[in-house]
């Protein structure tokens, strides 16, 4: 078996290939020891190889990783094993958005990562979310749903807290605020897309891929262009790393 | 490596004489002789000839501030500065020294944004920051800080920072057309009238033609060196590179070049007996765009730390402080200065529209360094820079060059996404 473990900045995700096919997969949150929940997960399987990535990559391969690669390469992987062909990867985690492009046979060609800070990330869309007293869940629903989209201009998250705040103190309804968050995540990541150029088909990974709205409102960001998105786009970090130890 | 552990050395008496915060200037020594024993004194396989670099370490806060306070009890001006277009010949010329002020750490960064707007330029805050909290002895020994026009931040802080400390301000024009160069030639004269009235003295065209050929000899050094470090595999770390390119900055010339040409006599001999810093195989990566001033060693520990190799600096702290020499056989003090002013204006620096010479030259470094890829690196709201760095990516792409564009500043919080990110590039480059 092939263990892909992926450290990331609020859970951690665990792959298990068979050297054919994803025979199990675990998300736990990343907790204060993230290389001691990886452990865990990864104890039941007897492994012939664990690859780490994620933030805490590093930490893994100290304790018990036999080698690791960075997101960027394990999301190509996990990307090009579900979608040979396609050639962009948009993955939105909880600390970073990136934005890869593939040559044909899925090596990394160039990427884009966010600027240090948070806006335009998994952890912005939370930290609006609680501002709005939504869950996850229920901020990209009530977002999808939204009849209008109002604009947040700034791309500061602690600015944009302040404008969501002045906006609800206005008496603008939740779900348009909510949508305009989600606006402003998908301008954010167009905007990176278009600085580095993007085919026909774009896959979009991370746990950000799981909201609805973002995909529909990323959609029409880019006309003409079909976002697809994995049955399990958490893992397929995990799942790179675990095919980079099968030798892909 | 060394047993003992690396200190900075302490001479709090020097230190109140200068008005400094000795106990807070004392705390930040500690801080830097811990950061460069990890950073520099970790590293295997070093050249011998790097024990002077590491003692100009050792002495930064002590030596070579005795030298500049010798020689201003001499009468002899001593002149800091934070750009490469100050004409260091005219300050040898009367017998001045010209010293690269403290701008490169993020200590100093709450002093001066107790005052500064904070979305300005780090290495500004930086350097406005250690004169107000009093805590770089090179700024509290100068007679005058040479400003120049080659920034927005920089030119409204001067006025700033002139209430703290005399500051003279040259016009450094930001086009290359013959009525920007007479503007140019007739900056360098006001400079060279201002340095005689500090220094007392007129300078003779013997004094000039002699300070001509001493930073002459200075940049042959750092170009011989540069070349050394473009051989593969390269001799020497980037770091070490880097840190010498730094040290120029501070050191005396005629010594600093002694030193320096011993060191490359070093790396002839380890480059025939095959050495290689760090690996044979390393990646070989050139670096571009804003300086890096000391102890900023940021983007070369990450990219060092990961396997790869820096094998050139396209920056000001780098080979724009370098690669142009002055033509020696101008006569007269007329001839002399414009043979000078023909060599400033030869610097790229992207306060310059157009700017077409830099992005040929990057290209140029590129090939000449034998590297693999590129990181262009901008300091934080850097905007020439920023923007240039457009079209120096849309010449990467042309010519198929790996690139990496890096905004960053002096503080730790985005280390473990920029690592991820040249981990990345790396492995993008091995593919």
């Amino acid at each position: 078996m092939y263990i892909g473990v992926d450290l990331g900045s609020r859970t951690v995700k665990m792959a298990v290939w068979d050297g054919e096919q994803l025979v199990d997969h675990q998300i736990a949150a990343s907790g204060f020891e993230p290389h001691r929940q990886a452990e865990k997960m990864i104890a039941a399987w007897r492994a012939k190889r664990v690859v780490a990535t994620g933030y805490g990559r590093h930490l893994a391969a100290e304790h018990f990783a036999d080698a690791v690669i960075t997101e960027i390469k394990a999301h190509a992987l996990g990307i090009f094993n579900h979608f040979p062909g396609c050639t962009t990867i948009v993955d939105v985690g909880g600390q970073d958005s990136k934005v890869i492009s593939l040559d044909a046979a899925g090596r990394v060609m160039n990427f884009q990562m966010n600027d240090k800070c948070a806006a335009g990330t998994g952890r912005f869309l939370e930290i609006m979310a609680a501002s709005l007293a939504y869950s996850l869940d229920e901020f990209g629903a009530a977002a999808l749903g939204a009849s209008r989209e109002v604009q947040i201009n700034s791309m500061c998250t602690v600015f944009a807290e302040s404008e969501v705040i002045s906006m609800k103190n206005r008496g603008i309804p939740r779900d348009h605020i909510a949508r305009a968050v989600h606006g402003s995540v998908a301008d954010r990541l167009a905007a990176m897309l278009a600085r580095l150029g993007h085919g026909e088909t774009i896959a979009f990974s991370g746990g950000v891929a799981r909201n609805p709205c973002m995909i529909e409102l990323l959609g029409q960001r880019l006309p003409g262009v079909r976002v697809l998105v994995p049955e399990q786009p958490d893992i397929i970090g995990a799942l790179g790393a675990a095919l980079h130890g099968a030798g892909r | 490596m060394t047993t003992t552990p690396f200190e900075i050395k302490a001479y709090p008496e020097m230190w109140a004489e200068l008005d400094m915060d000795v106990p807070r200037f004392d705390k930040a020594r500690l801080m830097l002789g811990e950061a460069y024993q990890k950073t520099y004194l970790s590293q295997v396989n070093r050249p011998a000839g790097m024990a002077y670099f590491d003692s100009m370490i050792a002495e930064l806060h002590g030596g070579r501030v005795k030298e500049l306070l010798a020689a201003k009890a001499e009468g002899r001006p001593v002149i800091g500065t934070f750009c490469v277009y100050i004409p260091e010949e005219i300050v040898l010329a009367a017998g001045g020294i010209c010293v690269g002020l403290c701008g490169g750490s993020q200590g100093s960064v709450p002093d001066a944004e107790k005052i500064l707007p904070r979305n300005i330029c780090p290495m500004v805050k930086s350097a406005f920051g250690f004169k107000v909290g009093r805590i770089c002895p090179y700024f509290q020994a100068v007679d005058f800080v040479y400003g120049e026009t080659t920034c927005d931040a920089k030119k409204k802080c001067w006025e700033i920072l002139d209430t703290l400390v005399p500051t003279y301000v040259m016009e450094i024009p930001q086009l290359k057309r013959q009525r920007d160069i007479d503007l140019w030639l007739a900056e360098v004269k006001d400079f060279k009238t201002k340095v005689e009235e500090v220094a007392g003295r007129a300078i003779s065209e013997e004094d000039l033609a002699a300070a001509i050929k001493v930073m002459n000899s200075k940049r042959k050094a750092l170009q011989r060196l540069n070349g050394l470090r473009h051989h593969n595999p390269t001799p020497i770390s980037g770091k070490d590179g880097l840190l010498i390119e730094q040290i120029a900055f501070y050191d005396e010339p005629v010594r600093f070049t002694e030193k320096v040409n011993a060191l490359c006599d070093e790396l002839e001999e380890r480059i025939k007996a095959g050495v290689a810093i760090p690996s044979k195989n390393a990646t070989r990566v050139m670096l571009a765009g804003t300086p890096m001033a000391l102890p900023n060693w940021k983007i070369h520990n990450l990219v060092e730390g990961a396997g790869a190799v820096i094998v050139n600096e396209e920056s000001c702290i780098g080979t724009r402080y370098f690669k142009d020499l002055i033509d020696e056989s101008a006569t007269g003090m007329e001839g002399m200065l414009v043979a000078l002013t023909d060599r400033y204006k030869e610097i790229d620096c992207s306060c310059f529209t157009p700017n077409d010479e830099r992005i040929t030259q990057v290209v140029k470094e590129f090939r000449d360094s034998k590297a693999q890829g590129i990181i262009n690196y901008s300091l934080q709201f850097c905007h020439t820079y920023n923007i240039e760095e457009i079209r120096i990516r849309k010449a990467c792409e042309q010519e198929g060059i790996p690139y990496l564009f890096i905004e960053s500043d002096y503080s730790a919080e985005d280390l473990g996404q920029l690592q991820t990110r040249i981990e990345a590039f790396l492995e993008q480059i091995g593919e």
